[in-house]
C-alpha cells in the first residue's frame, strides 16, 4: 500500500465506507427535496402564467395574484440555488468532510448572481446522480432483500431447488454487497467533481474575494505603520527628548553660573552645552518628521504652516478642505508635501514653491509645484534624484492613490497627488 | 515674582523649579496636568503660569486649552507656553484672547537661562514672546496676503517684534539707526492698514492681521 493515500481508498471496505453510503443517501433525500420544492413552483408558475394569457376568471384580485405569482416564482426557483445550495455544502462538509467554500450570498438581484444560476444547475443535475444514489442503497441492502425473497420462497419446494434458489439469489447479492462500498466511493468522488465548481465560488469569485481580502490587509498594513510612527514619535516625546532638554538645562546653569570665565572646566560645559542644543534641534527635526502631533490635533492646514515655514525657501500654502479625511490620509497628504518641498530644497533650485491642498468630494488633491530647473522623476534610482518622489508614489499607491510628476527640463516642475478621501 | 508651573515630565517640572527659583522667581506650585494648573492658579494667584502643551490625559494640546482658560478667566495671570514643537496654529489661537502677558517658546530655549528668564520676566510684565519659529510660522505667505507688499527688509523688521522685540532690540540686530527702525515700522503699519494708534499692541498685531486675512 502507497503511504499517504488516505485509507478510505485503499481499503473501501467495510468501516470507511459509511460515510460516502449516508452521503449519497443524505444527497438523494436533499436532492430529491430540492428538485421537488423547484418543480411545484414551477407547476405553479406555469399555472399563474397560463391563466393569464388565457384570460384570468374570477375576481381582479385574483388576477393580481397571478401577477404576483408569475413575478415572484422565478425569483423563488432561483433563490432555492443558493438555499439548497447551502444545505448541500454542509453534507459535503459532515459526511465527506470536503469544505466547499461558499459562493457570496446574491447582493441584491439573483438573477444577476452567477453563483445563483450554478447552484440551481446543481440541483437539476441532482435526480442523475441520485440515481447512482439509489443503486448504492440497494447493493447495500441485496443481502436483506435476498433473505426476504428466500423466507418467501421456502413453502412448497423441494430441498434441492431451495438449495439452487437460495444460491441463485445469494451469489448475486453477495457480489453486489462487494461491489457497495466501491461504488459508493466512485459516487462520492463524481459528486464532488460535480457539485466543487456549481455549489462553490467560481474563479471570478474567487478572485474578486482576493482582491478584497488583500485590499484590507494593505490597508490595515498602512494604518498599522502610521500607528507605529505615532508611537514611536510618543515615546521620543516622552523620554529623550525630555532627557536632552532637562540635560542642555542644566548645562545652561552650570554655563550661566560659571560666567565668563576662563578655563578647561567652563570650555567643557560650554562646548557641551552648545552640542546639546544642536541635538535637541536635530532630533526634534527627526521626531516632527515621524508623525506632527499636530496632524491629528488640528489638521492638515495646521501641520502644513509648520513645514511651509522650515522650508528654506519662500512657500505659498492654501489649504480648502472643509471635512477631514481619515489620519491615514492626511498623513500621506503630509508626506506628500514635507518630502516635495525637501526635494525641491534639494535639487530644483527654485525661487517660490507653491502647495494647494483641496478636496472634491470623496478626493484630496494636493499640489505643490516650484519655479526651479525641473527634471524630476519617480523613476528607479540611479536616474537622478528619484527615489523620495518614488517612495511617495509608493505611499500614494498603498491608499489607492495616484502620484504624478510633471517636470520637464528647464521647469517648472508640478506633483501631483490624488487621494481618496472618505469622512 | 510668583510662578505657577504645569509640567508633566517629573524631570523638567524640577529642572524648571530649580531654574526659575535660582533665577530669583517664587515657585508657588508646580503641577503635572491641567486640571491641577487651574486649581493653582486659583489658589495661588500667581503673576505668571509656565505651561507645557502635551499633557495627560489626551498628550495632544491640554496645556494651550488650559492657557486659553486662562486668559479668560485669570487675564490678570501672565501666560508662557512651552512646547517641543511650536505650531502657529497653536500661537494664533493663544494670541486671540489678548497679546498682552503671553509667550509661546520651544522648550529648548530654557537651555538658554539668561534669554529665558528674560522672556519670563517679559511676560510677567504684560509683555510678549514668541518664538523665533512661531513667528516664521506665522510669516508663511497664503495667498493674495498683503504681506507681499513688504520689502524684505520689512519683513526682517516684522519677524522681528513679533518675537517681542522693543525698537532698541530691532536697532542693535540689524545696525541701523533708530529713525530707520521706525520708518520700517510705520512703512508696515501702512501697507497692512493699521491705524496708528496704541503702538505696543499694534506691533504684535501687525502680524495677526494678516492671519485672520
Amino acid at each position: 500500500m502507497a503511504p499517504g493515500l488516505p485509507a478510505a481508498r485503499s481499503s473501501p471496505w467495510p468501516i470507511s465506507s459509511w460515510r460516502p453510503t449516508a452521503h449519497a443517501v443524505v444527497g438523494l433525500l436533499f436532492g430529491a427535496a430540492a428538485i421537488l420544492v423547484i418543480a411545484a413552483v414551477a407547476v405553479v408558475w406555469w399555472a399563474a402564467v397560463w391563466s393569464l394569457v388565457t384570460g384570468p376568471t374570477g375576481g381582479w384580485y385574483l388576477a393580481v395574484i397571478y401577477a404576483a405569482t408569475a413575478v415572484a416564482g422565478p425569483v423563488v426557483v432561483l433563490l432555492c440555488g443558493p438555499v439548497f445550495g447551502a444545505l448541500q455544502r454542509l453534507r459535503f462538509r459532515w459526511l465527506l468532510g470536503v469544505d466547499i467554500p461558499p459562493a457570496p450570498w446574491p447582493a441584491a438581484l439573483p438573477w444577476r448572481s452567477s453563483a445563483s444560476w450554478r447552484q440551481l444547475g446543481y440541483h437539476l443535475l441532482a435526480p442523475f446522480i441520485g440515481i447512482g444514489a439509489a443503486l448504492v442503497a440497494v447493493c447495500w441492502s441485496a443481502v436483506g432483500l435476498a433473505i426476504l425473497l428466500l423466507a418467501n420462497r421456502t413453502d412448497g419446494s423441494s430441498p434441492a431447488r431451495t438449495v439452487l434458489t437460495g444460491l441463485g439469489v445469494a451469489v448475486p447479492a453477495g457480489v453486489l454487497l462487494t461491489v457497495a462500498p466501491f461504488l459508493a466511493h466512485a459516487l462520492a468522488r463524481v459528486d464532488q467533481r460535480v457539485a466543487v465548481p456549481l455549489l462553490g465560488v467560481s474563479r471570478a469569485d474567487l478572485l474578486s474575494l482576493q482582491v478584497d481580502a488583500l485590499s484590507r490587509s494593505r490597508s490595515e498594513i498602512v494604518a498599522a505603520t502610521d500607528a507605529e510612527r505615532r508611537r514611536i514619535e510618543r515615546d521620543l516625546h516622552d523620554g529623550a527628548q525630555q532627557r536632552l532638554v532637562s540635560l542642555a538645562m542644566n548645562l545652561g546653569m552650570a554655563r550661566a553660573s560659571l560666567g565668563d570665565a576662563p578655563g578647561p572646566a567652563s570650555d567643557a560645559i560650554r562646548q557641551a552645552h552648545e552640542e546639546a542644543m544642536v541635538a535637541l534641534a536635530e532630533l526634534r527635526e527627526f521626531v516632527r518628521g515621524l508623525h506632527p502631533a499636530v496632524l491629528n490635533d488640528r489638521g492638515l492646514d495646521a501641520a502644513l504652516s509648520g513645514i511651509a515655514a522650515r522650508a528654506p525657501l519662500p512657500v505659498k500654502l492654501r489649504v480648502d478642505v472643509a471635512a477631514r479625511c481619515s489620519p491615514t490620509i492626511e498623513a500621506v497628504a503630509y508626506f506628500v508635501v514635507s518630502e516635495a518641498l525637501t526635494n525641491v530644497a534639494k535639487h530644483a533650485r527654485a525661487g517660490h514653491a507653491e502647495v494647494t491642498v483641496t478636496r472634491a468630494a470623496d478626493r484630496l488633491r494636493v499640489v505643490v509645484t516650484d519655479d526651479g530647473v525641473g527634471g524630476a522623476t519617480t523613476g528607479p534610482a540611479g536616474t537622478g534624484g528619484g527615489t523620495g518622489l518614488r517612495g511617495l508614489a509608493q505611499r500614494a499607491a498603498a491608499v489607492d492613490g495616484t502620484l504624478t510628476v510633471r517636470s520637464p527640463a528647464g521647469g517648472p516642475t508640478t506633483i501631483t497627488a490624488e487621494l481618496p478621501c472618505e469622512s | 515674582m510668583r510662578v505657577v508651573i504645569a509640567e508633566d515630565s517629573v524631570l523638567l517640572r524640577a529642572g524648571l523649579t530649580k531654574l526659575l527659583t535660582d533665577g530669583g522667581f517664587e515657585v508657588a506650585a508646580a503641577v503635572p496636568d491641567a486640571e491641577g494648573l487651574l486649581r493653582a492658579v486659583a489658589e495661588h494667584h500667581p503673576d505668571l503660569a509656565v505651561v507645557d502643551v502635551r499633557m495627560p490625559p489626551t498628550h495632544t494640546d491640554e496645556g494651550i486649552r488650559a492657557a486659553l482658560v486662562l486668559r479668560r478667566e485669570h487675564p490678570d495671570v501672565a501666560v508662557l507656553v512651552l512646547s517641543q514643537y511650536v505650531e502657529e496654529r497653536y500661537a494664533h489661537d493663544l494670541l486671540s484672547v489678548s497679546t498682552a502677558g503671553v509667550g509661546y517658546l520651544l522648550k529648548d530655549r530654557v537651555a538658554q537661562v539668561s534669554d529665558f528668564l528674560d522672556a519670563l520676566r517679559r511676560v510677567a510684565a504684560g509683555g510678549t514672546a514668541l518664538d523665533p519659529e512661531v513667528v516664521a510660522q506665522l510669516l508663511v505667505r497664503r495667498r493674495d496676503d498683503p504681506l507681499d507688499r513688504l520689502t524684505p527688509r520689512e519683513s526682517h523688521v516684522l519677524r522681528l517684534m513679533a518675537e517681542g522685540r522693543s525698537n532698541n532690540g530691532i536697532v542693535d540686530e540689524l545696525r541701523v539707526s533708530h529713525s530707520a527702525v521706525e520708518k520700517y515700522i510705520s512703512s508696515i503699519f501702512g501697507k497692512l492698514d493699521l491705524p496708528t494708534s496704541d503702538i505696543d499692541h499694534r506691533r504684535v498685531l501687525a502680524v495677526l492681521r494678516y492671519l485672520e486675512s
